[in-house]
């Protein structure tokens, strides 16, 4: 009976999920440019990546961003859970606001960072020039297109790690804080010493889940960048889609895609040997 | 994926849950009036600039052309027009982009639904040979981005002679595994003696889960359907492999389109982008307690 309820979607997962990644395991060993035949090369598509440096490039480019964005993130959204746990006015319409972006599409987002950021009289470099600053080069120059693509992507997550946090924030219990204040604790040292390690599983699961997300970061870079200028934007998930559906080496675009998968996997094997999901199993 | 910070799909949400440390205690500890007024004055800067970027979309979308991009700070149009919805509408598709959404959306949400809920609840009360295994088989899948399997999926699609019809994003799109997790974390849930009662009444599974779990699990279902007409609607990267005639696009395709115009027009693609976001900014803020709840126990985002 079991199978039964299972069967269709095991059917789906199978040909859409699970046939797809041994195929684009298949595909990462094979050259073939346009549609083809393929080729069968070993190993080759993996050696090139290696020498590849582009892929490098992205490589980093991704481990930059995830370090620039995950820590960001998770700060922003600690205070903001913090401070809309506490006692305000009308605290149910700023948590409402600060969620409001989840669900707003990736490319929407990136569409309307276009315009803000845009060089040439977008209205961040109006305002910089106002108060008597240099504007900034937010296309034509790599470090600034990166630092636009990092704000956008804290803009669209910091209500998840708001939402996890308040949700931790949940199971500490306020006797904890009435307790340090009669031992004279300051505000900072109660959430240094009760705050921060209490809400500890929330901090682990959202480092796991946002390492996750940064590592597949493709619809905010894709439209808002393209990678560039030149490849300084360049990550993981675009420079695989440049490779398969624009350079059409879709070889060596699965290869990248491998790379991807085994990053994923092992990101997602910690999550779940640390969390209580293992608990849940069988 | 589950958080053990998460909060109890079926018990209380985070909003009403959450007044429970203000009332008490947290008004003696935040006491001072400076301190209160610090707090609202850091929430209300904030909220300003996390509004600020739907805020301007809107400006945009209702200036003049190209407005915005004029020398001087302005905050508001200097006239409220109509005509960026009038062109955009007037040179593109987008009544066939919206009703493309609007068909991939309802169609996907159903079908993914329906399995999700037969496939939770195999998982977490029906025994069967094989059952970890394969539930640890999805599990491992759930996190697997697009940029892995695109090639081969598409391919596949050519393959099953679907290219060029709304089955080549649906069919995917229903073999996603998230929400099997919450639904199966719903399920265990549920008290045994209810299910057990029936049992003895001698009813079968099917009746089982159609007349006793079914009606329990509103909860459930509302925020399966919420969340997966969400990542149907917004979803991107593989609707732009998949759908390649412009009368197929859904509209963040179709948004894309317009920026790849020799002159995009900005003050029109805002007005895309306007119509694009309303229909689930309006659905969040109906059923909020049902995203927050979901967002939390799943992290997706």
């Amino acid at each position: 009976m079991g199978y039964a309820f299972l069967g269709p979607n095991l059917l789906l997962m199978t040909v859409f999920l699970f046939a797809p990644i041994v195929w684009a395991m298949q595909l990462s060993l094979q050259e073939t440019i346009g549609f083809g035949d393929p080729e069968w090369v070993g190993l080759d598509n993996y050696v090139r990546l290696l020498t590849d440096p582009v892929f490098w490039q992205s490589f980093g480019n991704t481990i930059i961003y995830t370090i620039l964005t995950v820590p960001l993130q998770m700060a922003g959204g600690l205070g903001l859970a913090v401070l809309l746990n506490s006692v305000l006015p009308a605290r149910g319409v700023f948590r409402t606001m600060i969620v409001l972006p989840m669900v707003i599409s990736g490319v929407a987002s990136a569409m309307i960072a276009v315009i803000i950021f845009y060089q040439s009289n977008g209205i961040i470099n109006k305002v910089l020039v106002e108060i008597g600053l240099d504007p900034v080069e937010w296309q034509s120059a790599g470090a600034p297109a990166m630092a636009s693509v990092v704000i956008t992507a804290i803009w669209l997550r910091l209500g998840f790690n708001m939402i996890i946090y308040l949700a931790g924030l949940q199971g500490v219990s306020p006797e904890l804080y009435e307790a340090a204040r009669l031992d004279g604790a300051s505000r900072w040292q109660q959430f240094r010493a009760i705050t921060v390690p209490l809400v500890g599983p929330s901090t682990f699961f959202l480092l796991i889940m946002n390492i996750i997300a940064s590592f597949q970061v493709f619809d905010l870079i894709f439209v808002m960048t393209g990678g560039g200028p030149g490849y300084s934007t360049s990550v993981l998930g675009t420079y695989a889609y440049r490779n398969a559906f624009q350079i059409r080496e879709q070889g060596y675009g699965a290869a990248i895609g491998v790379v991807l998968l085994v990053v994923t996997l092992l990101l997602t094997y910690i999550q779940w040997r640390t969390s209580r999901t293992r608990d849940l199993v069988g | 994926m589950t958080a053990t910070a998460a909060p109890q799909l079926h018990s209380s949400n985070t909003r009403t849950s959450t007044r429970r440390p203000a009332t008490r205690s947290s008004s003696r500890i935040h006491g001072s009036p400076w301190g209160l007024a610090a707090r609202i004055t850091i929430a209300v800067v904030v909220s300003a600039i996390v509004m600020f970027p739907l805020y301007w979309m809107l400006v945009v979308a209702f200036s003049p052309r190209g407005e915005v991009f004029e020398p001087g700070i302005r905050l508001w149009p200097s006239e409220f027009t109509f005509e960026n919805f009038a062109k955009v509408f007037g040179q593109f598709p987008v009544a066939d982009w919206f009703v493309n959404s609007v068909s991939i959306g309802l169609v996907a949400t159903a079908l993914t639904v329906v399995l999700n809920l037969l496939a939770g609840y195999a998982f977490a009360r029906l025994r069967f040979p094989g059952r970890t295994a394969l539930f640890m088989l999805a599990l491992a899948t759930m996190m697997v981005p697009v940029q892995v399997i695109m090639v081969a999926q598409f391919r596949l699609v050519a393959d099953l002679d679907l290219v060029g019809t709304y089955w080549s994003v649906i069919l995917p799109a229903a073999a996603a595994a998230f929400g099997i997790f919450l639904a199966r974390q719903f399920f265990i849930a549920i008290p045994d003696e209810l299910i057990e009662a029936a049992r003895i009444d001698g009813a079968g599974p099917v009746r089982v889960f159609l007349q006793i779990v079914l009606p329990l699990s509103k909860p459930l279902i509302a925020v399966l359907i919420l969340l997966t007409l969400m990542g149907s609607w917004n979803d991107f990267a593989w609707p732009l492999i998949a759908l390649k005639d412009p009368d197929l696009f859904t509209l963040p395709i179709g948004l894309l389109y317009l920026k790849g115009q020799t002159t995009p027009d900005y003050n029109a693609i805002m007005a895309l982008a306007l119509i694009s976001v309303l229909p689930m900014v309006v659905l969040f803020l109906a059923f909020q307690r049902y995203f927050v709840q979901g967002f939390a126990r799943t992290g997706i985002r």
